[in-house]
């Protein structure tokens, strides 16, 4: 008898897991299909055929080519503001996670309560002060005003933290310093070239950030030659009959067009979840440490 | 980075204040500090302190600048779009952390029973719409829940939804967007939560079948409590993130042909506020009141559950 209830137990767990399996991943698989299929096909066809690859060209050539390339420049716009924010919070954080752990000064211990606040508290909450800043300083508009707010990333400083002051042990240091190096040169020469890993895992953090943000381009950049690919995204939604229908007649975008430009949007992040798994989860559990 | 995951990790030590052979190398390194972390420290202030004191400012003074007290949070707080605004995060939220409470750790406690690498694809595939997080996020899920192309078809017209109007009324809200963020984050959360059921040690849940605990009593009575704190952390997160919902019903209300306030959301009110009133004292005054919530969480979490070490 307990045999037997192990037993259901089981199978009606696997019909669980299988049943979410299909909630997460029949929508990536509709979506991949899509711009293989004419619109037609997609209301009228099997939602999970293939349709060819003549329909494929002719949707990634409508969506690539609409607007003058405009998705092109949505793309280029993006890897600037994602690497520009990348680039500048590394400069900034890799040292500053460093001197949080090894070094002495005055309010250290208060940068790095600020630091754990800020980091836990949604980025999004200050959008709008930081709208309201740029406002008053005349900076709407310059791709300035996505960068800098970009590279403003406490999580790297805490991670940075984390891995000098648990992975990097202090007598290394204090070695290198007896050798006569200065403090530069034990940071440059020894500290950061063992900072690899952690160098790697807030890049991969700060640009699926970056790469995925909505709400800050959304009130920094009004015009269109400044969008990155999620405005871009909803600019395509805004103008397409397939879901505007009666606006817009004209318009080429239809609903494979509208699936090509969320692949391209979500492909580099989607290639930095496939290669970065491992270090992605790690870092998600260092957030917090176990006690 | 085996030093930061989990299931290896440690705590670490924190900086101990090992007294340095050579005294004025020491005075050096503070010096040193300040260099190391000016840049951070400058981003700080420009994009994280600056913008939160001109928003205080803002929301305390009139247009003409003059100290007005509380009254611009009392105007927000008595338009009328206000407090429907809180009521559908209300009803957002309390959809989404009940499934990520059930769901997540349901799922999470039945992946811990499999064998490592079952659970590990499981684990991936679970985890991998978290790629298509924000606006793209709510593009497929528009196609989704629209009756005329979804693979769901056989469910939404099973509901009655024949059109993706019907689909997207207001009073479902709540619900869509609650979906789009289990769908596309539920993954990670369930990833984090095996990671710390992992940690507990084998001896106990060894302990616990010899005096013939079963599977439910085991998760129940010694896996849940064990992983308490991991708990608390995915609740506040979640919440946090939670009261600052402005893409989806952006985009949401893009597709809805004017069926949807434009400020459904609070952040979306302040958006309104800002773009659409050029009242950025009213603006502020709402800014303020979700950075006080965000804060709040913050302190919860750091000072409750101690999960953060800061030495």
């Amino acid at each position: 008898m307990k045999i037997f209830n192990r037993l259901w137990t089981k199978t009606l767990g696997f019909i669980v897991l299988l049943a979410f399996t299909a909630f997460f991943i029949v929508p990536v698989i509709w979506l991949l299909l899509a711009p293989t299929k004419t619109d037609h096909q997609l209301i009228f066809g099997n939602p999970f055929s293939f349709g060819s690859f003549h329909n494929l060209a002719h949707a990634i050539r409508v969506t690539f080519t609409y607007q003058d390339y405009a998705l092109l420049t949505w793309v280029k716009n993006s890897a600037i503001y994602s690497f520009g924010g990348i680039a500048i919070a590394l400069v900034a954080s890799i040292p500053a996670g460093y001197a949080l752990a090894f070094t002495n000064f005055i309010g250290r211990r208060t940068l790095l309560g600020i630091t754990l606040f800020v980091m836990i508290m949604p980025a999004t909450a200050l959008v709008l002060p930081l709208f309201l800043e740029a406002n008053a300083v005349h900076a709407i508009g310059s791709p300035i005003s996505v960068i800098l707010p970009f590279s403003f990333f406490p999580f790297g400083v805490y991670l940075s933290y984390i891995f000098y002051s648990s992975s990097v042990p202090r007598d290394l240091l204090n070695a290198a310093r007896i050798d006569g190096c200065n403090e530069w040169n034990v940071f440059r020469k020894i500290a950061l070239p063992l900072a690899r890993p952690v160098v790697a895992l807030v890049a991969f953090f700060a640009f699926v950030a970056n790469w995925n943000n909505f709400f800050l381009p959304f009130v920094m950049l009004p015009s269109n030659s400044n969008y990155p690919l999620p405005i871009g995204l909803q600019d395509l939604l805004s103008s397409t009959p397939a879901f505007n229908p009666g606006i817009g007649g004209d318009v080429p975008i239809l609903r494979p067009e509208l699936a090509v430009a969320t692949i391209v949007a979500m492909a580099p992040v989607l290639i930095v979840f496939l290669f970065a798994q491992r270090s992605l989860v790690s870092g998600m559990l260092a957030g917090a440490t176990k006690e | 980075m085996s030093s930061v995951e989990v299931n290896k990790s440690q705590p670490s030590p924190g900086p101990t204040d090992v007294v340095s052979p050579v005294r004025n190398n020491k005075e050096k390194r503070g010096v040193a500090g300040y260099l190391f972390v000016s840049g951070y420290f400058l981003l700080l202030v420009l994009f994280g302190v600056a913008p939160t004191l001109y928003a205080l400012y803002l929301a305390f003074t009139s247009s003409g600048g003059h100290f007005v007290g509380l009254s611009n949070f009392i105007n927000t707080g008595k338009d009328f779009r206000f407090l429907p605004a809180f009521e559908n995060i209300g009803e957002y939220l309390g959809i989404w952390l009940a499934s990520l409470i059930v769901i997540v750790l349901g799922l999470a406690l039945m992946l811990h029973s499999l064998a490592r690498r079952v659970s590990a694809a499981f684990r991936f595939i679970f985890y991998l719409p978290g790629a298509l997080a924000g606006a793209a996020s709510v593009l497929v899920w528009l196609f989704m829940l629209d009756p005329s192309v979804s693979p769901w078809k056989f469910v939404l017209s099973g509901f009655n939804f024949h059109n993706l109007g019907q689909t997207i009324q207001p009073s479902h809200l709540p619900l869509i967007f609650a979906i789009i963020a289990f769908w596309a984050g539920a993954g990670g959360w369930i990833v984090v939560t095996y990671g710390a059921l992992n940690n507990i040690p084998n001896e106990l849940l060894e302990a616990a079948s010899l005096d013939g605990a079963g599977v439910w009593k085991t998760a129940l009575r010694i896996k849940l409590p064990l992983i308490k704190k991991w708990i608390a952390f995915m609740l506040i997160l979640a919440f946090a993130a939670g009261t600052q919902l402005f893409v989806e019903p952006t985009l949401v209300s893009e597709a809805s042909l004017g069926l949807i306030s434009p400020a459904w959301s609070p952040n979306e009110l302040a958006y309104v506020f800002a773009f659409q009133n050029n009242n950025f004292q009213y603006a502020a005054a709402i800014s303020v009141d979700l950075l006080i919530l965000g804060l709040m969480c913050a302190a919860v979490l750091v000072f409750r559950t101690k999960l953060f070490e800061v030495e």
